[in-house]
């Protein structure tokens, strides 16, 4: 029989960046807050000092900081006609694991989303028309515009410690920041980083092309820094062990950095690790959550968490598995079209030239998460959507993050694999390529989507989730766009060999190189309840006194990597629970 | 940058540094934090821990082949490749512990969904080994090892290309192997390969410095510092 535990007045799962904020700001309101986290404890020391965390075989390619698959997994097919196989070991993704989530092992970068990326559809209705938007396509505005979001991303931007450069500031367009971004209503809170030796390159061949470079907004400090928890950030020096590694000179922004030791002395407010949360308990009128049970791994026993309210903060995958499995909101079913859970799972589509020069030293292993230098030109409200026959925009940047030689070396093509050739390679090529990345959007479909698994159950016994996604030919025409834009600025840097790397029509999604942690959507947010789980407070429709966290609720992704969506919207709805629903528990629309 | 042997120098065999939190680069820690340092047998008296003889053969004939010795660079075995390969074959990576390994699988899936055969990474070399050593005796008469040079290339290209077959659950075994080499040449050299740091030398990476403030914006100008491994050691 499971243990009772006394009530608490707010429950989060999971004590990444999200219930990190959920906590801090919940508990300023004198609640009694437990947050329940599956994995085990983390902090800087001693989890990342140096040197052992500039270990590329342990953090970099073995995943210490990872998920473990055996722990937890998914399952994953490409069509609804194939069988789904587990994801049996990491690879085109990285969900995070333990205190701080992926929110140790990120690269920093922090975007806001354009102010047209949250009314995508009415957008490209009312300038493209209706019929640029392909049939199967499910094209959503968020719930939520731009000037809501704006005091939030602005917050959260100034608990990570952004170094960046605003390009938009109350209106007036700033040279040097990017001239296309939406209107900040103050500065971001740290100068740029120093620029290494590929993106100063990069920015001087775009700008020679009349384009517009600015530095990437990443939450990597580049002064000493102190958030208005009274939290301490030093400044960065290009360590080149940044994503994939936790920071062991508290420079890159995370939870452990910016929140939690100034959380954890909050006398209301407690964490248990080891603890995985099964379901979200329901009352018999599935309208209001009574708490959650979870397996307290260290007790070896199921124990029922009463609580007022219910957070759910862990990594997208896991709350919408978490909301299937608990029954919150209809299972979407792609034939009939109908039901909200797990509807819109989307993912992102990058590309990529890479460029070799005989004689340029890159010194490659010098790098940050968040290094380097951007072209907006190509995003979201910059193309025209019926001339291009795409719906969708990507960022190009480059920036070494790091050198680490067994999962970072870039030889020309043609080059041997292995034998006196591949050596030979390495040893001429190492430190003298440079990479140009597109990062783009990746619009939701009705065949790609996340339910439970028919077959593959979880150490639990629970279903485990599926997830049925493949490359779609919108996103794709969208990619090999970027790929002629990008091949021009590469050829106008004369390298001896270029390589292109894109998606080409076809495309099947393949599990194993790592492609992006960027997996959203799945819980949308909206104003629709038969096209979204959660109302624009994120909270779920159905059971008022839940709310989810993350990118699950995107309806469909951004051009942009999500964190600093994901922040903005997590102090929207701490903002919406402070101001409105404290005070009358109710559903908020 | 320096190839030279520290001839003073014992690298830590499974020791991890325990003192000091924060420090700016590893050349400011005192040498004397590392102590208790087992010794570093040369390759030809390394006793394996998972590996039997004839798979050690095999993995010392294949890995000279996958990174030659001669020319440029260290070849996998004065880079003590080897070495690594054991040690994570005997390891958690050997037993596949962080993955996902409960049935039903199938190991003839489309490759690109994945790892899907039921056996860990230690048991498709030892199977894997003794296919191939079955197929180099039916073919040349044989095993691997014993091979020439230029038929153990043609066997490795067989086997990378898919015209030596393995039966489905050992498919991987090609990828593992030429993966583990390569990991096993540019991994600390606390895991047994990448001896005195000779891979980072050969290529110019700094190993575990991790510290590059004044350098990021240097322009064109190769970085002259040799590597530092985790335990401190130096090139």
């Amino acid at each position: 029989m499971a243990r009772k535990d006394p009530k608490k007045d707010v429950v989060i799962v999971g004590l990444g960046w999200t219930g990190a904020i959920l906590g801090m700001e919940l508990a300023q309101e004198g609640l009694e807050i437990l947050a329940l986290e599956r994995g085990e404890d983390r902090d800087t020391v001693p989890d990342f000092k140096y040197p052992n965390i500039a270990d590329e075989l342990k953090y970099g390619v073995r995943y210490d900081l990872m998920q473990r698959p055996s722990a937890s997994t998914l399952t994953i097919r490409r069509t609804l006609d194939e069988t789904a196989l587990p994801y049996r070991q990491l690879g085109s993704f990285l969900p995070g694991n333990g205190v701080g989530g992926a929110g140790i092992h990120w690269n920093g970068h922090t975007w806001r989303p354009q102010p047209e990326e949250l009314r995508l559809r009415s957008y490209t209705i009312e300038r493209f028309g209706k019929q640029t938007i392909p049939e199967d396509m499910l094209l959503e505005d968020y719930p939520v515009s731009y000037e809501d979001l704006e005091p939030h991303l602005d917050r959260f931007e100034h608990v990570a410690g952004i170094s960046g450069q605003a390009g938009n500031l109350r209106g007036k367009i700033i040279p040097g920041g990017n001239p296309f971004e939406g209107a900040r209503s103050r500065d971001l809170p740290l100068p740029p980083m120093p620029q290494t030796y590929d993106a100063n390159l990069f920015a001087e061949a775009a700008k020679a092309m009349g384009y517009h470079p600015f530095p990437r907004p990443g939450s990597i400090a580049s002064k000493s820094y102190v958030n208005e928890y009274g939290m301490q950030m030093g400044p960065c020096n290009f360590c080149g062990f940044c994503e994939r590694f936790g920071c062991y000179n508290y420079s890159k922004g995370s939870p452990q950095v910016c929140i939690l030791d100034a959380l954890k002395r909050k006398p209301n407010f407690s964490y248990k690790t080891d603890s995985e949360v099964l379901r979200v308990e329901l009352a018999p009128d599935k309208k209001t959550a009574t708490g959650v049970s979870y397996f307290d791994h260290k007790a070896g026993e199921e124990v029922f968490q009463p609580a007022d309210l219910v957070i759910l903060c862990a990594y997208s995958l896991h709350n919408v598995h978490l909301l299937l499995l608990s029954g919150i909101g209809q299972p979407y079913d792609p034939v009939t079209g109908e039901g909200v859970t797990g509807r819109g799972y989307a993912y992102q589509m990058n590309g990529g030239v890479k460029l070799f020069f005989k004689d340029k030293h890159f010194n490659p292993f010098i790098g940050t998460g968040s290094n380097g230098m951007v072209i907006d030109d190509f995003g979201m409200n910059q193309i025209d959507y019926a001339r291009e026959g795409f719906i969708g925009g990507s960022y190009i940047s480059t920036g070494t993050t790091n050198g680490q030689p067994i999962r970072s070396m870039s030889l020309p093509p043609g080059s041997p694999a292995w034998g006196q050739g591949w050596k030979d390679a390495v040893g001429e090529w190492y430190g003298h390529s440079m990479s140009i990345g597109s990062h783009g959007s990746c619009m939701s479909y009705r065949n790609c989507y996340l339910d439970l698994d028919p077959t593959y159950k979880d150490r639990f016994g629970r279903p485990m989730m599926r997830m049925t996604f493949n490359w779609n030919e919108n996103d794709i025409r969208m990619t090999q766009f970027m790929r002629v834009k990008m091949e021009e600025i590469a050829k106008s840097l004369n390298p001896d060999i270029m390589q292109s790397s894109f998606k080409k029509s076809g495309a099947m999604y393949d599990v194993r190189p790592y492609q992006t942690t960027h997996n959203v959507g799945g819980n949308a947010m909206g104003a629709d309840p038969k096209k979204s789980v959660l109302n624009r407070y994120l909270q779920a429709h159905d059971v008022h006194n839940v709310f989810v966290m993350g990118a699950g609720a995107f309806p469909q992704n951004l051009e942009y990597n999500p964190t600093g969506m994901v922040g903005g919207l997590a102090y929207w709805a701490a903002h919406a629970l402070r101001t409105d629903y404290l005070r009358q528990p109710r559903s908020l629309v | 940058m320096s190839d030279q042997p520290l001839s003073d120098w014992k690298p830590t065999r499974r020791q991890f540094l325990t003192a000091t939190a924060i420090s700016t680069a590893i050349g400011a820690l005192p040498l004397q934090l590392y102590a208790a340092q087992s010794a570093v047998v040369p390759l030809d008296q390394y006793k394996p821990e998972f590996l039997n003889e004839a798979e050690w053969a095999f993995v010392m004939a294949a890995t000279a082949r996958l990174i030659p010795s001669g020319g440029n660079g260290p070849g996998a075995h004065e880079a003590h490749v080897p070495v690594f390969i054991d040690r994570q074959l005997a390891g958690k990576y050997g037993e596949a512990s962080d993955w996902y390994m409960e049935g039903p699988h199938d190991p003839s899936a489309d490759p690109a969904l994945g790892y899907q055969t039921p056996l860990t990474p230690a048991q498709i070399y030892r199977q894997g080994i003794k296919e191939i050593n079955t197929w180099c005796t039916n073919k040349h008469g044989k095993q691997f090892a014993e091979l020439e040079p230029a038929q153990q290339d043609d066997v490795l290209t067989g086997l990378q290309k898919g015209d030596v077959k393995l039966p489905a659950e050992l498919r991987d075994f090609f990828t593992l192997l030429l993966g583990n080499t390569k990991e096993g040449y540019f991994a600390d050299p606390m895991y047994g390969g990448n001896h005195k740091m000779l891979a980072w030398s050969y290529i110019g990476f700094p190993g575990a410095r991790a510290s590059f403030k004044e350098w990021a914006d240097q322009y064109n100008v190769a970085y002259p510092l040799g590597p530092v491994s985790i335990s401190g050691e130096r090139a």
